[in-house]
């Protein structure tokens, strides 16, 4: 055992995009037979290391053993070749065509399709058998559930006879049972003699499932351990380069009036699916709720009703006053003027134009205030002069009002929407997934300008698929699964474990 | 309108047909894979030209034929370039494919013949001649089927029956070979295509070359076959009409074939009978021209059902990590 | 990460394509045998050589100076406007019939009402499209091509079976009256001394589309408008979230531009022929998308490269007047300017991120 040679190999793997180094000097075994984790922050290189060992990066420096063998991947090809599969935190599959359509592809024996897919039919059913991984094979992929569709992802892999499996984040889009069945597909397949490589930023999963981990930080590898010889909070620090304030400070909240209140709430979209049903929640002022759940339960479409920008029915009132929402007055501009301020969960594809200037995002949304104006005209000095001081309120780097949003790192792309939303001194501020791929100092200060916010005695809602998160900054948590309120819970009478039931939709009482 | 006519209309139909349903194929392997391309017209054109003035010089149609589909295939790879390589826009760069024939043709016809951007008529075998079908003359007297026979399915070019059979062809290649499950995913979605194994890069080239075999016969039957020569601008938009009934047919072969049928003949009553006398009131050969649009946008406005295009269409593709 | 810094973005990427159109040009020019830089010295004599050159050169530019603003403002919200030409065409007929109905006493009224006229309808035929996208999502490429051919047959129509004058065989219609005839630069610029020629066609129309530019800057860049619709431009998540209304931005931005391709008719119809022909844009709806893609969908981009539309498409004339270049040479330059600089723009970005990395990794070290 202690003469076999290792599955993968890195040695002196680098790469950099421009003046970005992603990868420095990276060296890594992983054993036959192994779950072997990668942990470390967003942005640590942890993807693109993944990257090069699948074929889509080509690396600047380095070399790369399979099976003891020096093998180079210039292509996902050579890495299917090579017996490497792997399950993009986004699934590859064509959405539209079957599951069987889906395996076969890129696999077929032969120019004709009708042998490839009687061939992987049979195929899968001694694979469904082997692993314990069910899916209908004739089942079109966008109708089958994300779990169902990560299990093809795996059996795509295993179709081109993998022998090295990487995860990328598989846990992301799963309920923590869902995730506990693909912890126990992973199992199976480690006894079966396949070698796993499981990338995330959970610490929770690196200890439950893996044998061996390795930390990144800033492209570097800086440590290899045995997951039995390690702790979380070893790990943490690792992963950080220093000690890690898990909690935040914080005095006990001094709720007062009801400001969000909310009834009855539902969506139904195109579909004729239900999205919310029967939502009933209260915000107070200077209280955070907390929304805690997997995600695509049902919290997106309950902040964009809130926000204005879905329709939907049943009521919402904002001090009092109902809020429209369908027609005329149901948007994000009516809601503001009704203060509410919203952080949406998609910083890129919402909360920021991507490609204008700095100053251009602080005014985006409140371009039609007097402040901005002259006339019919926009008074663009007064913006840009606004978001000078805004910036070095919210220690945005650099401090250049003129540089489009998409030169900022994510921690400082969130702090510009976050200047530009709290500074408006909203009542009501709903906010999503505020620290997402921002880095750990950002974290920290963010936390601490929504902790501000909720004691000058404002009303905030967060969502969060981070249950850390969510139990660190909440006065009262509310857990959502399809679309309902499973039940509330106070953070200090709670623990991950009942949450994560909640979460799974097994309801209070049974919890 | 008695029988005859109606033969002799759904005859013309068949003819005029003919290059829309080839630019329309032509457009379905591009679209399928992902690769928009508004720029049929202009390949139309330009193998029209080549074909004419190769074929002329030659006294060979077939060289004609190679000729106008190498220099379709040439535009093909331009707008391949362009939209592949490149990543740039789609539409863009049909848009200048377009100009690009529209002006290569005369300016080159020009410098070549000096007929003011014609090519010399065509004669013999610089042009494709019709076939006679076997006992097309004899049963030719046989009432009903006779004419149906003889009249309407014999006496075509080549051309004209390659096209129609390319449209089982095109289903069987798309919807039963690895060929066509590999373009039909890299349309839809190509980084599953990629992560697979599988070059987006040359799928969608090959993707476009096929597109540009088949526009460059389609112009080669519009200059060698149903007219005998090339004129400025002699594909009139059929480019385009071609696209709408491609999205017409909602992007699949049979559909596309029908739609293909359906605006050939109008054009084919259009150039019948300028002005259409329905006893009630009187059709302007105009509202004939504009139908194929006027049907399209309807189809496109959805209130004949919905036509989604392929939905990686006119994105570039770029690996992400 | 944005590689190419702004002014290079701006600046050099345009030059290089541009070099690149006129490198292929030549090589075109020297496959028929004939030597461009001689072709060049034509033109530009053509163009720029005489008042009467630039008599013609403005008055082209004036055309490519409406259709190009008309792509840039939708193109700004992201909508590929491909029917300048079709709107083109019916703002002809707008004009057409604003001078023919009404006995104008004054061409400063009749020109008034014809910009109205032209403009409205330009925009009636953005608008169908327009609705159309916004409310349906029928992808608008394929709907302004569509009604490009239904605005070229109802235009047809209109001129073969209603406004011919009776008993004429030219599908056109009658001569505008003379009270309606607008000023050319050769009336304006005679006050003032100045000699310009008497026989182009360049005329008042010119100073309204200069000023349509000035107008478009300030729209854009510095109205509220023009805020939202760049930001529904570049995100229409990002819209949505803030509660600008795609709909109305499709529409606001869809009529602004079907307008501006309409009033192009006060030049050609009203400036120029003073009847309406068939076909009276002769492509100067089309040659706007090259406009407003050379000039970078910025209004002064448009006014330079409308200028030099302007220069190519005088110049060509001359060209083929004097040489055995024939006039569709101007079609394969402006196709060339289309590719290099629309849709090949990153075979020239691409090499130039390259040096600037190299550069800027100097910088570092």
């Amino acid at each position: 055992m202690a003469n076999e040679a290792p599955a993968i190999e890195l040695k002196g793997i680098s790469k950099a995009f421009g003046p970005v180094q992603a990868n420095k000097d990276i060296s890594i075994r992983v054993m036959p037979g192994t779950i072997h984790g990668i942990i470390g922050e967003n942005g640590a290189g942890k993807s693109t290391l993944m990257s090069i060992l699948y074929g889509f990066y080509k690396a600047d420096a380095g070399e790369i053993f399979i099976s003891g063998q020096k093998t180079t991947i210039p292509d996902s090809q050579a890495a299917i070749a090579a017996g490497i599969g792997m399950v993009f935190q986004h699934f590859k599959l064509v959405e539209n065509f079957t599951v069987l359509e889906n395996i076969v592809l890129g696999a077929e024996d032969g120019g004709l399709l009708r042998p490839s897919l009687a061939k992987a039919r049979k195929t899968l059913e001694e694979l469904e058998q082997e692993y314990d991984l069910k899916v209908d094979p004739d089942a079109i992929i966008e109708q089958i559930g994300v779990g169902a569709q990560q299990r093809v992802e795996i059996l795509k892999a295993l179709y081109r006879q993998a022998n090295i499996l990487i995860l990328d984040e598989p846990t992301g889009v799963l309920t923590p049972a869902e995730a506990d069945q693909l912890f126990r597909i992973l199992g199976r397949l480690r006894e079966e003699g396949k070698t796993i490589i499981l990338i995330t930023h959970k610490l929770r999963e690196i200890m439950e499932i893996t044998d061996t981990v390795s930390v990144m930080r800033r492209g570097e590898m800086t440590a290899t351990v045995k997951t039995s010889e390690t702790s979380p909070e070893e790990l943490a620090e690792l992963m950080v380069g220093r000690k890690v304030l898990l909690q935040v400070d914080k005095t006990p909240a001094q709720p007062g009036d009801v400001i969000l209140d909310v009834k009855n709430l539902r969506v139904v979209d195109e579909m004729g699916v239900e999205r919310l049903r029967s939502i009933d929640l209260q915000v107070r002022a200077g209280e955070i709720l907390g929304i805690a759940g997997v995600a695509g339960n049902g919290q997106s479409e309950l902040l964009e009703v809130l926000g204005g920008y879905m329709d939907a029915t049943g009521e919402v009132r904002v001090n009092g006053t109902l809020m429209p929402l369908t027609g005329a007055g149901a948007d994000g501009r009516s809601r503001r003027e009704s203060g509410v301020s919203h952080v949406p969960e998609d910083r890129q594809r919402e909360g920021l134009i991507m490609d204008f200037a700095a100053w251009e995002n602080v005014a985006f949304g409140y371009h039609d205030d007097a402040a901005y104006n002259r006339g019919v005209l926009m008074d663009n000095s007064a913006v840009r002069a606004d978001t000078e001081a805004k910036m070095e309120r919210f220690d945005v780097r650099p401090p250049n009002p003129a540089l489009a949003a998409k030169n900022f790192s994510g921690g400082n792309q969130q702090k510009i929407v976050l200047a530009r939303e709290i500074e408006r001194n909203p009542d009501l501020l709903l906010i999503g997934q505020p620290t997402r791929g921002v880095d750990i100092g950002a974290i920290e200060f963010i936390h601490q300008q929504i902790v501000a916010l909720r004691d000058q005695g404002k009303a905030i809602l967060l969502v969060s698929v981070e249950l850390e998160e969510i139990l660190s900054l909440s006065d009262r948590v509310a857990v959502m699964f399809d679309g309902q309120i499973m039940g509330e819970r106070l953070p200090s009478q709670t623990d991950e474990k009942e949450l994560g039931l909640l979460m799974a939709g097994v309801s209070g009482e049974a919890a | 309108m008695d029988f005859l006519t109606i033969i002799q209309i759904l005859d013309s139909t068949i003819r005029l047909a003919t290059p829309l349903l080839l630019a329309c194929l032509a457009g379905f392997f591009s679209e399928r894979a992902g690769i928009f391309d508004i720029g049929l017209e202009g390949k139309m054109l330009i193998a029209a030209m080549f074909s004419a003035a190769v074929a002329y010089v030659t006294g060979s149609v077939w060289l004609g034929l190679l000729a106008g589909a190498a220099s379709s295939v040439a535009l093909a790879a331009l707008h391949g370039l362009a939209s592949i390589t490149f990543r740039g826009n789609q539409l863009i760069s049909g848009v200048a494919i377009n100009f690009l024939a529209a002006g290569m043709t005369v300016v080159i016809a020009q410098d070549w013949f000096q007929l003011g951007g014609r090519t010399p008529s065509l004669f013999g075998g610089a042009r494709f001649e019709p076939i006679i079908l076997p006992f097309a003359e004899a049963v030719a007297d046989v009432p009903f089927l006779g004419p149906i026979y003889a009249e309407l399915l014999s006496g075509h070019s080549i051309l004209v029956y390659v096209t129609f059979l390319l449209v089982p062809g095109t289903w069987w290649v798309i919807y039963r070979t690895r060929f066509g499950l590999r373009l039909r995913a890299v349309g839809e979605n190509p980084a599953a295509v990629d992560t697979a194994g599988v070059s987006v890069v040359g799928l969608r080239y090959a993707a476009v070359a096929i597109c540009g075999v088949l526009c460059g016969i389609a112009g080669a039957y519009l200059a060698t076959a149903l007219q005998a020569g090339f004129v400025k601008d002699m594909t009139a938009g059929r480019g385009f009409i071609a696209l709408a009934a491609l999205i017409f047919a909602k992007w699949r072969p049979w559909p596309a074939m029908w739609s293909c049928l359906l605006f050939g003949l109008l054009q084919a009553i259009a150039l019948r009978y300028q002005n259409l006398d329905l006893g009630v009131f009187t059709v302007p050969v105009q509202a004939m021209d504009v139908l194929p649009y006027v049907l399209t946008v309807i189809i496109l406005a959805g209130f004949v059902g919905k036509a989604i295009p392929p939905r990686a269409g006119g994105v570039p593709y770029v690996k992400e990590r | 990460m944005d590689v190419v810094p702004k002014w290079a973005e701006v600046t050099l990427i345009p030059i290089i394509s541009l070099l690149l159109a006129a490198i292929f040009s030549a090589i075109v020019i020297i496959a028929i045998g004939e030597d461009p830089l001689n072709a060049l010295k034509i033109m530009v004599q053509g163009a720029f050589g005489s008042t009467y050159g630039w008599g013609y050169t403005l008055y082209y530019a004036t055309n490519f100076m409406f259709t190009g603003l008309a792509f840039a403002v939708a193109f700004h919200a992201s909508l590929f406007n491909i029917g300048g030409e079709g709107q083109a065409l019916l703002g002809g007929l707008g004009v057409a019939l604003v001078c023919l109905l009404v006995p104008w006493p004054h061409w400063t009224i009749a020109l008034l009402f014809a910009m109205i006229g032209g403009a409205a309808f330009g925009a009636l035929w953005a608008a169908i499209p327009a609705w159309l996208q916004a409310k349906r999502g029928s992808h608008i490429v394929i709907t302004t091509i569509m009604f490009n051919f239904i605005g070229a047959a109802v235009l047809n129509y209109m001129l073969v079976n209603v406004l011919k004058p009776k008993g004429s065989q030219d599908p056109a219609t009658a001569r505008f009256a003379e009270a309606v005839h607008l000023p050319t630069l050769h009336d304006i610029l005679a006050p003032f001394g100045i000699a310009f020629s008497k026989s182009t066609p360049a005329n008042v129309s010119l100073f309204i589309a200069l000023a349509a530019c000035v107008l478009v800057w300030l729209l854009i860049w510095r109205t509220r408008l023009g805020f939202e619709i760049r930001a529904f431009g570049k995100s229409q998540s990002a819209a949505r979230y803030a509660g600008i209304s795609g709909v109305r931005i499709t529409m606001i931005a869809m009529l602004i531009s079907g307008g501006l391709a309409g009033l192009m008719a006060i030049n050609n119809v009203m400036g120029e022929a003073e009847r309406l022909v068939l076909n009276p844009t002769e492509g100067a709806g089309f040659l706007g998308i090259a406009v407003a893609l050379m000039g970078r969908s910025h209004p002064f981009g448009v006014f330079l490269a409308a200028i030099l539309f302007g220069f190519l498409y005088q110049g060509g004339a001359e060209l083929a007047f004097f040489t055995s270049i024939p006039r569709e040479m101007i079609i394969v330059i402006q196709a060339l300017v289309i590719m290099f600089t629309g849709a090949l723009d990153n075979m020239v970005r691409m090499p130039l991120e390259r040096i600037f990395l190299a550069l800027r990794g100097k910088e570092v070290r």
